[in-house]
């Protein structure tokens, strides 16, 4: 019996296992070797970490880096900030018949692909954009202004296209909230402020690190919409690695970025973790 | 002395239902208030306008003499123990408890002191680190009772508070509720639907029936001397049978079935009048002496239902021409001098004119 409970388990867990071993481990050690490998004078590949020298030496590549950090950490903060009224609105002040509806709006345009929305935005904010019109129109502005290509609007971007993925968890944790705590804390004398930062959020807590961890690695990784709606100046870390990949022909240096990318949102998330009080497990289940 | 609790003519409207209506009364310091109602009476609505979460269509609430109308409940001098609890799942039991007093920014020190008086004045010294998750429910209901008491509210409204607990454990805290009332003198405010509980702990129960109060009395007066058919059906067990009024010096009533009572009545009864009759089982005798004057009917045994000191007899009342009539209960004595009666036996069986209660119908 036990054999065959333990065969039974082999069998189902080798798709997984697969796919781990496959798609993530091999194309892994693959990239860590090749990030290890330059060419000496001579042209051949030899073991060596130039790949990693040139990353602090340039400036421009762990400025990009630095960057690509604080805005993914800034975007996470700030999908945060957007969401959570929504999430609560939606949970606590709306009636029960309203909120599965409106938690289905939120999704909607989810249904579209990223590329999709990203072009949306640009359609409304470009200088010939719905945006300026209408701003023409009302004769706030004489002129059309560029809204695009900025980091202010690349964020905007950023935040737009990962929402859902910190809305979700939120509202899943905040369906969790007994109302019955938020009025029991009004009844101890609690203030609205103190309600939110004592009950509340330490209750949500596992929702808000989940989502954000989903939130920050879409945005550390994202490629798109900095692309897109960035600016020349807006650059991205992924865009670095690219160039590296595409434009330098040089896969050993764009293995190394790769590699140090992975490095930086491990650090941040285990930072984040520690931070908050919570553990990995505690937070995706 | 001022109540600590008074109020007067209170409405509360939910569209076109109303759910309190016109409701009035006035708990004495440190007593022990119950509202006794079924589900959807409006006790809960009546509780949560008293603890400021609903503000009243109509009327108004006072606490020891001031009006509360417009008072948020964090600033109210009363506190709420909710019906699950509510206990704070993220903080121990040191935190819950000081969770009140660290927002009336109390120091430090004299909020550690308040916090070990009161686990020991509910009987959990020590408990200050455990986590809420660790106490057993009936370790949480003391917990919750000591997080509202400790901030020594003028009145403490309990919302069904042992409703979610098995009925051991219920029957054991019933008691230490009432004790622990007594010890702090604090006044409480208990709502239930549970009539035992009411009944045991309170010394006033307020028997509340679709948004109003039936009866404000003590507990024993609401069992011995009900003033609606409600409070009468309600309030303890009760054999309930329609009947017409036959007479009316001394009243008179008659069955359907021809069966006739000599009874007391609430209110007026006129001749012919339709009315409802009670009889309790425990104030129904068995073979009862020939000397004594009773409502005398002769009772088919049907069933014993055996639950210990509690037991009793079902059977159908006899006709004099041998037909069965209505089903009835009767309470068996304890002495076991009646432990021969088995089912399919015919006893006789009496009620004193004073045991049987009479209303007039389509009173609730």
């Amino acid at each position: 019996m036990r054999r065959h409970i333990r065969w039974s388990l082999y069998v189902f867990l080798a798709p997984v296992l697969l796919w781990l071993l496959l798609l993530i481990v091999i194309p892994h050690i693959d990239l860590m070797v090749m990030s290890l490998k330059a060419e000496n004078d001579v042209g051949d590949l030899v073991w060596s970490l130039d790949n990693y020298r040139t990353f602090f030496e340039e400036k421009i590549y762990w400025l990009t880096f630095v960057r690509t950090a604080v805005y993914a950490i800034l975007t996470t903060f700030l999908t945060f900030l957007i969401t959570f009224p929504i999430a609560f609105y939606i949970t606590k002040v709306v009636k029960l018949k309203y909120s599965g509806f409106l938690t289905i709006l939120l999704l909607v345009p989810f249904w579209v692909s990223e590329m999709v929305r990203i072009y949306g935005w640009m359609i409304l904010l470009r200088e010939s954009g719905v945006f300026n019109q209408f701003l023409l129109w009302l004769g706030v502005i004489d002129h059309p202004v560029e809204m695009l290509y900025n980091d202010v609007s690349m964020v905007m971007g950023l935040v737009y296209t990962t929402m859902l993925f910190m809305v979700v968890p939120l509202i899943s944790s905040l369906e969790g909230l007994d109302d019955g705590l938020i009025e029991a804390a009004y009844d101890l004398g609690a203030s609205k402020w103190v309600i939110f930062t004592r009950i509340v959020i330490p209750y949500i807590m596992p929702g808000i690190v989940s989502g954000s961890i989903v939130v920050f690695m879409l945005t550390l990784g994202n490629y798109l919409t900095p692309n897109l709606m960035g600016g020349k100046n807006s650059l991205w870390f992924t865009e670095q690695i690219y160039n590296q990949f595409i434009a330098s022909f040089n896969w050993n240096q764009g293995a190394a970025f790769g590699f140090l990318l992975l490095m930086l949102s491990s650090l941040i998330i285990w930072i984040g973790l520690r931070l908050s009080g919570q553990n990995l497990s505690k937070a995706l289940t | 002395m001022t109540p600590d609790l008074e109020v007067r003519d209170l409405v509360r409207d939910f569209g076109s239902f109303r759910a309190v209506d016109h409701v009035s009364f006035e708990v004495e310091q440190g007593s022990f208030f119950s509202i006794l109602g079924p589900s959807g009476c409006g006790k809960t609505t009546l509780l949560r306008m008293i603890a400021g979460f609903l503000e009243p269509t109509q009327g108004d609430i006072l606490i020891r003499g001031e009006s509360v109308l417009g008072v948020p409940p964090n600033q109210r001098p009363v506190n709420l123990i909710f019906q699950h609890l509510s206990l704070f799942p993220m903080m121990d039991v040191k935190e819950n408890i000081a969770f009140g007093l660290k927002r009336r920014k109390l120091p430090q020190p004299e909020i550690d002191r308040r916090v070990t008086e009161i686990l020991d004045s509910v009987g959990l010294p020590g408990y200050g680190d455990k986590k809420i998750r660790q106490l057993s429910g009936g370790q949480k209901q003391r917990i919750a009772i000591a997080r509202a008491l400790v901030l020594e509210p003028s009145i403490l409204l309990l919302d069904e508070p042992l409703g979610a607990l098995d009925l051991k454990l219920r029957e054991q805290m019933k008691i230490e509720l009432k004790k622990l009332q007594q010890e702090v003198g604090t006044t409480f405010v208990y709502i239930t639907h549970d009539q035992s509980e009411a009944l045991v702990m309170s010394d006033k129960v307020a028997v509340m029936n679709r948004g109003h109060f039936e009866q404000i009395d003590t507990p024993k007066n609401l069992y011995k001397h009900p003033k609606t058919a409600f409070v009468a059906s309600f309030i303890g067990e009760n054999n309930a049978f329609d009947a017409r009024v036959v007479g009316t010096d001394p009243l008179e009533v008659e069955l359907d079935n021809g069966l006739r009572f000599r009874t007391r009545a609430r209110g007026e009864l006129g001749q012919g009048a339709s009315c409802r009759l009670f009889l309790r089982p425990e104030s129904i005798v068995i073979e009862p002496p020939e000397d004594m004057t009773l409502n005398r009917f002769r009772l088919k045994v049907k069933n014993v239902l055996f639950d210990g000191a509690n037991t009793k007899l079902l059977g159908h009342l006899q006709l004099e021409n041998g037909d069965l009539a209505d089903e009835i209960q009767v309470a068996l004595p304890q002495d076991h001098r009646f432990d021969y009666i088995q089912s399919g036996d015919t006893v006789s069986v009496g009620v004193v004119e004073e045991a049987c209660l009479c209303f007039l119908s389509g009173e609730g």
